[in-house]
Formats: C-alpha cells, structure tokens, sequence
C-alpha cells in the first residue's frame, strides 16, 4: 500500500495488462509520445513500444471502430478517448456497433474492448469541454459503465475491465487526476460491478458515483458537525446499476439525496430515482431530492461554473430538506 | 482592399503584445481554463483577415484570439472575455476557446477540432442561398484534417460549389503529435485535390504572400467557382496551451522557425523598401502596448454576470408555461 494519484493509479493498471498479455495494445490521441492528455500512459511508450502504445490521429470514430475490429479479431484494445467530449464523435461505433454486436450475432461476436475517457466540469474549460454524459452510455445495453471515483478504483476498474469479455466504457472525472489516494498495487481487483457505502449513517443516504463522491463526503463531514449522520453510497458501476445496494442503504435511512453532475433531465440521477420508486416507496419517508448540474451548457465564468455544478452546499441543502420536519 | 504596409504590421504587433500579456495573466491566474497562443502564426490571420471583406463570416478555432483581433473584435471586450467578466464579449460564458462577435461575423472559436467546418459550409450555404455576397473563411489546423467532418465538409462544398474558403493552418503538430505521425500523406493540399477543389501550399510566415494567395483564392471564389483551400505553413512558437510542456518538439527545429518569425521578416521587409522608420514601428509597439494595458484595464473593472441570469439564453424563450408562444 502506498500513497498515489489516481493518473498514477490508472497508469499502474494500464501498465499491469500491458504486461499481462501481449494482444493488448492502448490507443488514442497522445497515449504515446505526449504520455496521455493527464499522463496516464507516461512513459509506457517507452516501455512497450509503439505498436503497443499507439498514437492515433485525430479520428475519434475512426480509430474507436478499429478497436471494435481489433477487438473483434482477437487484439485487446484499451482505448483512450481524451474527453467525453470527443467521445461524442465516436458514439457511432460504440452504440452502433460495440453493443450491439453480440446480441445481433446471437452471441458469434465478442467486443473485448476497454473505453476510457475523461469527463466532467470544474476547470474552467467551457461547454464545449465540460461535459458529463456517462448516462449516455449508461443508457445502452451491450455496454458496461464504470466511474472510478478513488485511486484504488482507478487501478481496479482498468483490470476488471479488461477481465471483461465486453466492451466496457470507464469514465474518469478529470478534476480527480492529480488527487491522491491509498493504492495497493497487489491487491486483486474488488469487484467493480458492485456499490461501495463509502462512510455509513443513518439519517439519509447520498447515492452518488465519481467525481461528486469526494462533494458528498465533504458535505457529509460538515452535515456531522451539525449531527446528521449520512450515509454516502459510491455507486461505482453504472451499468448495471446495483439495485440492491441502493435499496438497502435506503430501507436503512429512509431518505435520499442524489448527487450526479450530469443534468438532471433524463440523468443518471432519475434512473436511481425511479429505481428507488420502484424498489423501495414504502422505505422512504421523504421525497427524493437530486443534485445535479444547472440545465445550461456549462459555462467558463469561475463564479458561473461553480454555480452550474453540485458543490457541498447544494448537497448539505438538499439533504437538510430531505429531513425537514425530522429535525 | 489591400491594407496600407503598416496596417499588416500594427495587427500582427497588437496580437502579439496581446497574447504575451494573456501568458503572464494566466501565470496569475486572471485568465484560467485551456489557453492556446498563436504567437508565430500572427502572418496568417492577419494576412487572411487583410483580404476578407466586411461581407465575409469567419469560423475559427480555439487558437482564435489572433483571428478576433485582426477582425476588429475590442481588445478590452475579448480581454474581459477571459477574465470572465460580464463586459466580455460573451458575458464571461464562453472564455478563450469561444471568442464571438456576430457584428462582425465572427462566428466564434469552435473548440471540438475540426466541428467548425461544417458550420462553415452551412453559412456559406445560406449566403448562397440567400443571394449575399460573403465568402466564408473557415480556419483550422493540420490536425483538423484528420477528422471525418474534414472530408466531409470538402466534399460537401465542392458538391455544392459553396464560397468557402478553407484556410488550413499547418503548424505541423497536433497538441503533441507531428504531421508525419498522424497523417499518411503530409501534403494536405491533395486532399482538397480530390475532391475538386484547387487547393495552394503557401509560406505562412509570409504575410504579404498570405494575403495576395488570399486575395487571389478570394477572387476566384467571388466569381462563383467554388470553394478554394489555401495550406499555410506555419508553427507555434509555444506550447499547444498552457498545460503542455511542450517536451516532443526538438530545440532546434523551434529556434529555425523561430528565426522566421513572421513579425520580424515584415519588419525588415518594411525597412528595406522604405515602406516604414524604425521609428514607426516603435510607435506601433508603443500603441499595441497601450492598447494591451486598456484592455486589461477594461476586463479589470468589468463586473461580473449575476448568478440569477445563469441560465439566461440557453433558448429564446420560456414555452413551459400554458400559452406561451
Ligand atoms: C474532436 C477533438 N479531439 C481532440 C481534441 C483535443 N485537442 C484540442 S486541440 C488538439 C490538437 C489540434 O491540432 P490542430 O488541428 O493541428 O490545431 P492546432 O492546435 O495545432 O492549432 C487536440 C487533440 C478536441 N478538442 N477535439
Ligand atoms: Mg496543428
């Protein structure tokens, strides 16, 4: 165990399969000479060469259809598209054809294919640049979801994926790069398709994934301070979403707080909402609240973008209406 | 109309001096997301922009702030911009990768490579149509080139025999990839080529030759032939942006196109025929410098977008009440 950044914890993946298995090659924009848009791949180039490193020029949908095809004929593609934001020239071939594939082959194709990608707001960078679509993908069968939302998962993530026989999407929010964490590098991967109660409580539950885990434990330790006890739920996969998790942390507070940057309409968010609906209406005892991002393509302005964007606040807020009349 | 000799010199100084000072901003962090700098590639801009009319639109990139200044967008205003203030040109939404200014048809630094392309066939389309006389400019690099909307916006305004002009700047690197690593065929004009359209290789450190190949590609596009690709050899003399560490390109090859820096060959071009003192391009320096410090002034004492307005302009108008328009 030792301390490290979650690029670190990324690169330690990318590094392990590389070694693991001669098909598996990593492709995308600067992966090599450049060692990755946030350094994930630093120095691997060196390391393994360039047909195992593989720069790609500027074709999104291009190059992410190869690895459909390489995948396909037996090579172990770990893709990187820089942001999700470029994803979305790729979308094509990931919902098209990388999904669809087995099921429309009666289970003749396989897609072993690794997607990973940044996403999120908070930097300053601009609609364009900023986005956080994961329900996008989220919303498709024939595809996995992951969102690593600690250094340790990072890592994980990268390898459970790659275990996996389908194409497995896994969305990075970029503020968390340079973060640091606990990171056993020996340790065999946790399974990742499965909810983690990150700090337990029992007043409301926040169910969030990714970037806006370390908001909500944030706001959590202020909530403490004030004697509420939640409980924050790390979803950690998004397809499939683990039901049971999610129910069971709200049959123990009764009361939810969903926390997603992505918009609230149609977002990851409604998706538990519903679930929690469904599954569990006669455990709550409050409506649901979401805290998502403001319906408006994020802006640059600092003071713009932070208010567009879930913060502690906004979650303390929330879950202090989900109590309302508790407390 | 071709501008007065000194007129190409006063726009490249101003973009320099500007984006210089956007560099130190940025290291004090007044100027914060993604700043990409076209300090070296002033010449092309410039020169482009010396050939356009007011009648032309303008697509550009996220390495646009050349591009907005050479086409009269304020110095204060696309400050402001980056400073995220409620006096920039976009109120502080857009920042350094989105400078707009549709008064001047400066339809704004698209930022997703190579998605501005087919915004510019569709306003040349309209211009078309609509039986106005604009060309339309459209700007991007030779990583651009790469992207299918590239081949796809070729094709589409050879089909339609579209006033676009595509002006490819080939700065030779894609953030950190060469050309010769990410394009199998580095001579960019034979794509253009295949799809009917007459495309040039051009010196991009050269204004004057920018702008007469501009001008002449104009002209040719004015007379209804179609779009025209001008391929302008060019490098940045910084970093992709400000996150990059610039580390994949060689010392040497930086300092040899350092030593055609566009604004010192003008310059000497300018002395040597007479066209100019050093004392004129002195006062040249000393007004952009000026110009510079007002435009920092003016971002410094802009206010900023209140909260409450956050969502404002996403659309035109509320239709979630009943009997609303
Ligand atoms: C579709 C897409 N992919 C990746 C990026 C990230 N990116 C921004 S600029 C850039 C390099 C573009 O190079 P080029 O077109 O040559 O323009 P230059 O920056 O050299 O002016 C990259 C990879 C992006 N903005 N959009
Ligand atoms: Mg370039």
């Amino acid at each position: 165990m030792r301390r490290a950044t979650y690029r670190e914890g990324v690169r330690t993946a990318l590094r392990d399969a590389l070694r693991r298995d001669p098909r598996v090659f990593l492709l995308g924009e600067d992966v090599g000479r450049y060692g990755g848009a946030y350094a994930c791949s630093a120095g691997l180039l060196e390391e393994f060469g360039p047909e195992r490193v593989r720069d790609a020029p500027l074709a999104e949908n291009g190059f992410v259809g190869a690895a459909i095809g390489a995948a396909m004929g037996g090579l172990r593609p770990i893709v990187e598209i820089m942001t999700v934001n470029f994803a979305l020239l790729a979308l094509d071939q990931l919902v098209n054809n990388a999904a669809t594939l087995r099921h429309m082959t009666a289970g003749q194709v396989s897609v072993p294919l690794v997607v990973r990608m940044a996403t999120g707001a908070g930097r300053q960078l601009g609609a364009q640049h900023s986005h956080s679509l994961e329900n996008w993908f989220a919303h498709v069968p024939g595809l996995r979801v992951l969102a690593p939302a600690t250094v340790q998962d990072a890592r994980d993530m990268v390898l459970a994926a790659f275990d996996d026989p389908d194409p497995v999407v896994i969305v990075e929010n970029q503020v968390l790069y340079p973060t640091e964490g606990d990171l056993d590098e020996d340790a065999p991967p946790v399974s990742p398709w499965h909810a983690i109660v990150r700090r337990p409580g029992r007043d409301a539950s926040i169910i969030t994934h990714g970037g806006s885990l370390s908001k909500s434990l944030v706001a959590a330790e202020l909530l403490a301070k004030e004697g509420i006890e939640v409980e924050v739920l790390d979803l950690r996969c998004l397809r499939p979403l683990d039901v049971d998790a999610i129910v069971a942390t709200v049959t123990r507070t009764h009361r939810a707080v969903l926390v997603d940057e992505s918009w609230k309409t149609g977002g990851l968010a409604a998706e538990v909402c519903a679930t929690l609906v469904e599954r569990a209406f006669y455990e709550l005892d409050a409506p649901v609240a979401r805290v998502c991002s403001v319906e408006v393509p994020v802006p640059y302005a600092k003071h713009l973008e932070d208010a567009a964007l879930p913060s502690p606040a906004r979650i303390v807020d929330a879950v202090k209406g989900v109590l309302h009349g508790r407390i | 109309m071709t501008p007065e000799p000194l007129e190409r010199m006063r726009q490249m100084v101003r973009i320099r001096r500007f984006e210089e000072r956007c560099a130190e901003l940025y290291s004090q962090t007044k100027i914060r997301g993604f700043l990409h700098l076209y300090i070296g590639e002033e010449a092309v801009g410039v020169g482009v922009m010396g050939a356009l009319t007011d009648d032309d639109q303008i697509v550009a990139t996220y390495r646009e702030h050349g591009h907005a200044l050479a086409r009269g967008v304020d110095a204060g205003a696309l400050m402001a911009e980056m400073f995220g203030r409620s006096n920039g040109c976009a109120r502080g939404r857009g920042g350094s990768m989105h400078i707009a200014d549709v008064s001047r048809r400066f339809w704004g630094g698209f930022a997703i490579v190579g998605g501005g392309l087919p915004i510019a066939v569709g306003l040349a389309l309209a211009d078309k149509t609509l039986g106005r006389a604009g060309v339309t400019a459209c700007f991007f690099g030779d990583g651009a080139t790469e992207e299918g909307a590239y081949h796809e916006a070729l094709n589409l305004a050879s089909l339609w025999k579209l006033p676009v002009l595509f002006v490819c700047e080939n700065n030779q690197y894609a953030m950190g990839t060469a050309l010769s690593a990410h394009a199998a065929d580095t001579e960019l004009t034979h794509e253009p080529r295949a799809h009917g359209i007459v495309a040039e290789r051009v010196d991009g450190m050269d204004v004057v030759a920018v702008e007469q190949a501009a001008t002449r590609a104009l002209e040719a596009i004015r007379r209804g032939d179609g779009p025209r690709f001008l391929e302008f050899m060019t490098y940045r003399f910084r970093a992709h942006s400000m996150y990059d560490a610039d580390k994949y390109r060689d010392k040497t090859e930086i300092a040899r196109w350092k030593a055609r820096d566009p604004l010192a060959l003008y310059a000497e071009y300018l002395l040597a025929e007479g066209l100019a003192a050093r004392a004129d391009l002195d006062a040249i320096d000393a007004a952009a410098m000026a110009e510079v410090d007002a435009a920092v002034a003016f971002a410094e004492q802009g206010g900023l977008e209140p909260i409450e307005d956050l969502t404002k302009d996403v659309y035109t108008h509320d239709v979630s009440a009943r009997g609303a328009p």
